[in-house]
Parts: structure tokens; C-alpha cells; sequence
């Protein structure tokens, strides 16, 4: 008999609320899904899995190896305790690697950033978002679900829950953890974002940016043009196909004209808002709200309009 | 001395407008370049190759068109050039990473080095999967390395920053950009690539549990609104938040 498994998207015992997206994605291949949550101490994570709807049954897969990442350790230790069937985890750049190493260990095929389930199709961005792929599942797979993308499953479960312990070797070290130089958020995590583009002028003027993404709690990005140009702009910023690509509630483009490379990476946002004082830039095309003027003008009414409403 | 084999991808160019016809990607008038953080991957395997002694084998799965991509990282200095042939078409990441971790075993390889992800699927399944397959530890993402005797200091990105992990060979590392911009070939790279002949690995066939169905262009969003003048700015943060409902 084929399970049908999920992969808990869990960050120091903390459970992700995209692993709940997750299941209602795999509540479409069929029901009772195990999901497996591993942790140093998975128990108060496993918990709340227990009380997503619909969800079969729970693993709280204790082991230390999960102290820090060691993508095989963690694969090794999964792969122990997940029965033959589908395997689903978030499409996170963990989860991605995760569900390739559990694939091959599976002998499965494994579907990165699966956007629509259909019995057994499945569909998945390519090229970037620049065409979508339809597969046809003839075996069990394993696939990463992009975020945002799936509705999170209700609550009201009561799931059981099996407690786990196992061991694996450790094949990497942590020598030092190099803590983040501030507290910015990073637009793969970011609910709503607001890019610059070389149209900023210097790389002084995402400070504008900054001040309305305090606002909203947004990241700030940037375009390949501007991580390029400037220094101070890391690549860590940058969306687009050679970047990070994102897909927000909202996305705000700030002097940046919408190369093909850019759009690929922020084409699937909710809402996509562009300021730019070019009115034929391509970015336009794909703006739901676009507004032709300088950010000079824009960006002090913007953050003035936004502060108003939500400071 | 070490046995470094370099994974690379010829995937269409970046910034390609992709058309669909027949329900397929039409790829027929694509100018086709190397993935570029394979050019990454191909420069690091260059520099552990200056640093400790050693022999760097780039390696392709593909028909014969990849052995542009082959000759291209010749010509920046690697020893030899491989290729698994397939035919033109979808390849299953099951059978790509079987036959990539076979193709790797017969190469002796003790390192191997490959992009983050390949620039047409972005997948990223390529690379961890082989290490699965070889039984190796894997590092995903890396942008800096320190290349020690047997033994590897790598910088990672980790939810809370940056993690420096240290891992004993073999191990396969995926790579970001960071690690410093890719050399160029120089005429006598280009010159030497020209003649130099591309080693087809046959690792026999695997079959993966996938087919394509279809491919189709994203859905078109319906035109948006557009305002001239900054003096609409309060209007489009009304219209974000009752219309949108994203504020």
C-alpha cells in the first residue's frame, strides 16, 4: 500500500507555516497523510501538525543530527522512517535539496516547485516561469510545493503522533555560524517587496526603499542591473533568473524597466505595482498598478500615503 | 593530487523569449549557452586544481550540440571533457542523476563541483541527487571555499545567516555566485579547445516515472491600470488595500 508522505518544514524545533500548504497539496493525491517532522525535540511541532485537518498520522522523528544541517544526515535520518509512496515538502532551498537527496535514495523522480496537482498530473514552472511544465506521474515521486500557491489546510485535526528516535552520522561540520549583519528580511521569506532598479541612481537611494518597506514589513530587492552596478547592492538582493525568484502577495518595482531576466523572477506576484518614469518600459505590461513618474516624486508620497494608513 | 570533476548544462540562453508550439517549448531558434552557475562551479574547480594539484574533468549530459560547452570550459584550461549522449528532449531527474553518479563513479571522481541550480529547470535536484547516489555529503549554495588537504571550508547560507561548514572528500558542492568572476579563455584556450576530443561516457538507461504532457506559455494577466504623475500614488495605495487587499 502507497502512503502518501509529507516532509515538515521545521528551523530548530520551529515548525514553518508552509508545511500546512503542503498538505492540502498532498490531500490532493489522496488522504491520511503520514507527515514526518524532525527535530532535536519535534514534539511541540509534531503537535500542531497533528491539528491540521486532514492529515493521518504523525512522526516526531527525534535525532541530534538535526542540531545543525547536514543535508545527508537529515536525508538519511527521513528516508528511515518514510514509507514507499509520494513525498511532499515546502520548496524551500533546503527542501529542495532534501527532496532531491530523499528521491534518489527513493529511486523516485523528484518535480521541484509544483504549482497545480490534477489526480496524477502535476504542474511545474520552467525557463523560469517563462513556460509551465505538465508532468504525468506513472510512480511515486517526490515534489517540493512553490508557496503561496496552495491554501493553508484548516485546523481541528487530531492526528496521532508516533515519537521516533534515530541516529545518523554527521558528514559536515559546523565550524562557525556567521549571524546576518541586520535584521533584514530577505525577499525569499518576504510577503511583500519592494525592488530598486539602476533608475535609483546610486545605491544611497535604496535608503527610500528601506523606509517604505519598514512600512509594510517588506525585503527589499533589487535587479541584476543594480547588484551589478553597484557593490553595496549584494547579490543576496537580487530577483530575477540569475537571482532569487520570488512570488509575493505584492511587488513593488522602483526605477527598474523589466528586462526578460527580471520578470522571470517576480512574474508570478500576486500584484505587481510599477513606479518608473519611462511610460513604454516593459515592466508596465506586466504591472496590475502602474504609475509613470520619477521616484524622487513617488517614493516620499508613498511612504507618507502608506504610513498614514497602516504607521 | 585530486580527481575534481565539474558538472555543466548547456540551457538556453537567459534571456531567451520562450514559445510554445505544439504544445512544446520550441526551442529550435535558441542560442544555447552554458549554465551560468555552471561557470561558477567551472572556476571553483579550477582554483582547487591551482591550489592542491589535481585534474579537472568537465562533464556534460546531453546530445551532441553540448559539446559546445564542453569545448567552452576546454578552452578555460580543464584536463579532459566528457559527455553522457542522450537524445534531444525531456530527461527524467531520476535518470539524470543515476546516470550523472554513474558517469562520475567511472571518472574516479573525488569532488565534484556543479551550478546551484541549471538556469532552464532551476530545479537544483541534479547535484544532491548524485550525492545521494555516490553516498556523498553534499553542500548546497556555497559561496566561498578554503582548500584545505583532503578536506574543504565552505560559507553556506543558513536561515539565521551565514553557516562556515568544513567536510571531508568526497563531496559534491553546489555553487553561487560569490566565488570571484569566472575566468575568460584566452586565444591559446581557444586554440587548444579547438582540438581537443569529448569522451562519451555510456552508463547504460534508466527510466524515470515522469512524462511531459505539455508544455504552455503562464497565464496572461488581464492589462493592469496605469496612472500618469506621482499625484496617483494615493489613489494606487487605496486600491492596494480595498481592491487588492494586500495591505
Amino acid at each position: 500500500m502507497s502512503e502518501i508522505i509529507i516532509l515538515a518544514d521545521v528551523n530548530n524545533n520551529e515548525l514553518k507555516e508552509s508545511t500546512s500548504e503542503v498538505v492540502t497539496a498532498a490531500l490532493s493525491l489522496g488522504n491520511n497523510p503520514i507527515v514526518v517532522v524532525p527535530g532535536t525535540s519535534p514534539e511541540a511541532a509534531a503537535n500542531i501538525a497533528a491539528n491540521y485537518e486532514g492529515v493521518g498520522s504523525v512522526i516526531a522523528l527525534q535525532s541530534d543530527c538535526f542540531a545543525t544541517y547536514d543535508s545527508a544526515a537529515w536525508a538519511e535520518a527521513i528516508a528511515s522512517v518514510s514509507p514507499p509512496g509520494h513525498l511532499l515538502t515546502s520548496s524551500t532551498s533546503r527542501g529542495k535539496e532534501l527532496a532531491a537527496r530523499l528521491a534518489a535514495s527513493r529511486n523516485a523522480t523528484v518535480v521541484q516547485d509544483v504549482i497545480e496537482i490534477e489526480g496524477n498530473t502535476i504542474s511545474h514552472p520552467i525557463y523560469s516561469g517563462k513556460a509551465h511544465e505538465k508532468l504525468a506521474l506513472s510512480g511515486p515521486s517526490v515534489m517540493t510545493i512553490r508557496s503561496n500557491v496552495f491554501k493553508s489546510a484548516g485546523s481541528g485535526g487530531s492526528a496521532t503522533i508516533t515519537n521516533v528516535n534515530s541516529s545518523s552520522d554527521l558528514r559536515t561540520t559546523l565550524k562557525e555560524m556567521v549571524a546576518k549583519a541586520s535584521e533584514k528580511l530577505d525577499v525569499s521569506e518576504a510577503d511583500i517587496i519592494i525592488s530598486g532598479g539602476r533608475g535609483m541612481g546610486t545605491p544611497e537611494n535604496f535608503e527610500k526603499l528601506y523606509r517604505v518597506a519598514n512600512i509594510l514589513g517588506a525585503a527589499v530587492g533589487a535587479s541584476r542591473a543594480a547588484v551589478d552596478t553597484w557593490e553595496e547592492i549584494p547579490h543576496s538582493m537580487q530577483v530575477g533568473q540569475t537571482g532569487k525568484t520570488v512570488n509575493p502577495s505584492l511587488y513593488i518595482a522602483v526605477g527598474i524597466s523589466g528586462a526578460i531576466q527580471h520578470l522571470a523572477g517576480m512574474r508570478t506576484s500576486k500584484y505587481i505595482v510599477a513606479i518608473n518614469k519611462d511610460g513604454t518600459a516593459p515592466i508596465f505590461r506586466h504591472a496590475d498598478y502602474g504609475i509613470i513618474a520619477t521616484w524622487e516624486e513617488a517614493l516620499p508620497l508613498l511612504e507618507q500615503e502608506l504610513g498614514s494608513l497602516l504607521g | 593530487m585530486v580527481e575534481i570533476v565539474v558538472l555543466v548544462k548547456q540551457v538556453p540562453d537567459t534571456n531567451a523569449k520562450i514559445e510554445i508550439k505544439d504544445g512544446r517549448a520550441d526551442l529550435s531558434m535558441i542560442k544555447w549557452i552554458t549554465s551560468p552557475y555552471d561557470e561558477y562551479a567551472l572556476e571553483v574547480a579550477l582554483q582547487h586544481k591551482e591550489a592542491v594539484g589535481g585534474s579537472v574533468t568537465a562533464l556534460t549530459l546531453g546530445p551532441a550540440r553540448c559539446d559546445k560547452t564542453l569545448k567552452d570550459a576546454k578552452a578555460l584550461g580543464v584536463d579532459k571533457i566528457a559527455r553522457v549522449d542522450v537524445s534531444e528532449g525531456y530527461i527524467d531527474s531520476f535518470s539524470v542523476q543515476s546516470m550523472l553518479a554513474e558517469a562520475c563513479r567511472n571518472l574516479g571522481a573525488e569532488v565534484v563541483y556543479c551550478g546551484k541550480a541549471a538556469a532552464d529547470t532551476n530545479a537544483g535536484s541534479t547535484g544532491p541527487g548524485v550525492a545521494q547516489k555516490l553516498g556523498w555529503a553534499s553542500i548546497a549554495n556555497v559561496t566561498k571555499i578554503v582548500f584545505g588537504d583532503n578536506t574543504l571550508e565552505l560559507m553556506q547560507p543558513a536561515p539565521e545567516g551565514q553557516a562556515k561548514v568544513g567536510v571531508d572528500l568526497p563531496a559534491l558542492i553546489t555553487c553561487d555566485k560569490g566565488m570571484g568572476e569566472p575566468r575568460r579563455a584566452n586565444v591559446k584556450g581557444i586554440m587548444m579547445a579547438k582540438r581537443a576530443v569529448v569522451d562519451l561516457i555510456d552508463v547504460g538507461s534508466f527510466e524515470g516515472n515522469t512524462s511531459v504532457l505539455e508544455h504552455t506559455s503562464p497565464p496572461q494577466k488581464p492589462p493592469g491600470k496605469s496612472y500618469e504623475g506621482s499625484e496617483h500614488v494615493p489613489e494606487v495605495v487605496k486600491l492596494l488595500r480595498d481592491e487588492a487587499n494586500v495591505i
